[in-house]
């Protein structure tokens, strides 16, 4: 027995040590370097060593002096919200929906669908960014199609137009500028833009985005509906409950931690939008697709700053957290 | 029940025209001329078919390039994640060592580290280590993937242990064991990880756009699609043809391996739903 477990903290340093070795040079170093590199002045052009210490006026930019730097992120802060607040329950609901009903008994193309239902997933950010950019043209698909069902033409340039669909809203019943109460600011942006909801350029981004993902989202869905034992609905079924009852009672409770998996994971992503950002808008119009992913690009490679980029990156990384930890707290809360 | 079963088999239909539909259109798009898409967008079906944006795109611009920058960028890559994270999921699931519980733990939070929060650190190393601008610097951070670690891992915990202890007994070595009977035995996990590192590495942005952005000849098809067909500002000079004929061939690569693996995919999204 000693000849067969013999030897084994050598081999198991070996068999570990490229992993370690790449994990330590391009995931831990990096990480320690950035959060050194954000409480420095650096342009990222020159070399490391030459940059200045800067304190905390990097975070003191994006958080505390009033700056155009903390205004644009406030804006990025913004949109990254409503973006989430969109697409987070809109790829659940439908990836959870489209599940359900793949999953039925005795459905006659389930390979078929799943597979249409998930192709989008696989696919290149870039290459269906474009496909978008010519849907939502101004003489594409998307207004057509509106065009045909809607009464009048619509015409909408939605790649171009920052108008916010809370400021539509509002707009529509005759409200068309901030009430006394909203002209305050924080954090160089009014509270009435605070309260803009995304633009219409965002909202096609959004649309993008939950296209692509609820397809992932419902396999996961599906895994989860089939631990659920058919026994037990046949139970329930036979004990008088109605489908209303075993859905809610059965399924709806079984299906909980794969509920957990599929939100936490639509927040992590959700957070860091960008390849559709840089392909479709560029942070445009308006600043109202500017995200914090794109806006570390922005700082660190477009206008030399990348201290202040690593800043944003972790201060990212801290609202990541704090949503995924408020989001556990509730759906614990619930149990 | 026979109004449920429509209506479940209208909704069924109904998605799959929104999910589908968008790739035939563009796939028809390419073959129209620019004046037939700015009167006709919505048909998938060229009325001619012009060739124009394929040879734009095949001849006239530096896609053959791209392309053969991805097939490189891809393989090494993918070879590297085979290497490391199964030697790594091999000594993680099997080997007792020192240290092995903190390892662990360490993938696991570096696991937790979001892509984004990674690049300007990533950026940062390669220029120290005199990386950027070259295929090493491209193809070395998309070879380190701690997911890959945590499935092989997963992998070989659930593998039964007769075999291997067997070779052992006989008086292979720990390498030749997990070299002549492990590996052959992990098939089935090597090929789902090599088909998610395919599809990843191929469809990756965001390294091609830090690394090599300031040298054209290391572009992949990502990075170079996102600059086809984009002329002036503004959005109404794009040349759709053209931008729809990148889409269709950087997706076909991943399409044609999609629809033969499609239960690896399938298996890989519904294991990490399972197991959390």
């Amino acid at each position: 027995m000693s000849r067969i477990h013999g030897r084994q903290g050598l081999a198991g340093w070996l068999f570990m040590s490229p992993a370690i070795i790449g994990l330590g040079v391009f995931m831990v170093a990096p990480i320690a370097l950035a959060l050194w590199v954000s409480f420095r002045d650096w342009s990222g052009l020159t070399p490391l060593g030459a940059s200045e210490p800067a304190g905390a006026a990097n975070y003191a930019d994006l958080l505390t002096d009033s700056s155009v730097v903390r205004g644009d992120f406030a804006k990025s802060l913004r949109n990254n919200l409503y973006y989430v607040l969109g697409v987070v329950p809109a790829q659940t609901f439908l990836a959870f929906l489209l599940a359900l009903v793949v999953n039925a008994r005795l459905l006659k193309g389930r390979t078929f669908f799943r597979t249409a239902f998930y192709f989008p997933s696989v696919t290149s950010s870039i290459a269906v960014a474009f496909i978008f950019i010519f849907l939502f043209s101004p003489t594409g698909v998307v207004n057509t199609v509106l065009s045909a069902v809607l009464p009048g033409k619509v015409d909408l340039v939605w790649l171009d137009d920052s108008d916010g669909l809370l400021h539509l809203l509002l707009r529509a019943v005759g409200v068309d500028a901030a009430p006394g109460a909203l002209r305050g600011e924080f954090m160089d942006l009014s509270w009435w833009d605070w309260l803009s909801g995304p633009s219409v350029a965002l909202s096609s981004v959004m649309i993008l985005a939950t296209w692509t993902t609820t397809g992932t989202f419902m396999l996961m869905f599906l895994a989860g509906l089939q631990n659920v034992p058919e026994e037990l609905e046949e139970a329930a079924s036979i004990d008088g409950a109605s489908p209303r009852q075993r859905f809610f009672r059965i399924t709806l409770p079984l299906l909980k931690p794969t509920l957990f998996l599929v939100l936490t994971l639509g927040i992590i992503g959700t957070w860091q939008v960008f390849d559709q950002v840089y392909a479709m808008t560029s942070g445009g119009p308006q600043k109202t697709t500017l995200t914090p992913a794109y806006l570390i690009y922005r700082e660190g490679f477009q206008n030399s700053a990348m201290g202040r980029a690593a800043a944003i990156a972790f201060v990212v990384l801290v609202i990541i957290l704090v949503f995924t930890g408020v989001q556990r707290l509730v759906l614990r809360k619930e149990r | 029940m026979v109004f449920r079963r429509a209506l479940r088999y209208g909704l069924l239909i109904a998605f799959a025209v929104v999910f589908i539909y968008p790739f035939l259109l563009s796939l028809g798009t390419s073959f129209k001329s620019r004046p037939e898409v700015a009167t006709s967008s919505v048909s998938p079906w060229p009325r001619s078919f012009d060739l124009r944006a394929w040879t734009d795109v095949l001849v006239h611009s530096d896609f053959p390039l791209w392309t053969f920058n991805s097939i490189v960028v891809t393989v090494a890559a993918t070879l590297g994640r085979v290497f490391i994270d199964s030697l790594a999921g091999y000594a993680l699931a099997r080997l007792n060592f020192r240290g092995r519980g903190v390892l662990f733990a360490g993938i696991i939070s570096v696991l937790a580290v979001p892509p984004i929060v990674l690049t300007v650190p990533r950026f940062l190393v390669l220029k120290e280590l005199s990386l950027l601008n070259s295929y090493t610097g491209l193809i070395l951070p998309l070879a380190v993937d701690a997911m890959g670690i945590f499935l092989m891992r997963q992998f070989f915990v659930e593998l039964p242990r007769e075999l291997e202890e067997a070779a052992r007994i006989d008086g292979a070595s720990i390498f030749q064991a997990y070299w002549h009977v492990v590996l052959p035995l992990a098939r089935p996990a090597l090929l789902t990880l090599t088909i998610l590192s395919f599809q990843g590495v191929w469809n990756e942005f965001l390294m091609p756009l830090i690394v090599v952005r300031a040298s054209p000849s290391h572009w992949t098809l990502p990075f170079g699609l996102s600059t086809l067909g984009r002329g002036g500002a503004g959005g109404q000079s794009f040349d759709y043809p053209v931008m729809m004929a990148g889409s269709i061939l950087t997706i076909i690569p991943v399409a044609i391996v999609f629809v033969i693996f499609q239960r690896y995919f399938v298996r890989s999204v519904a294991s990490s739903g399972v197991k959390g």
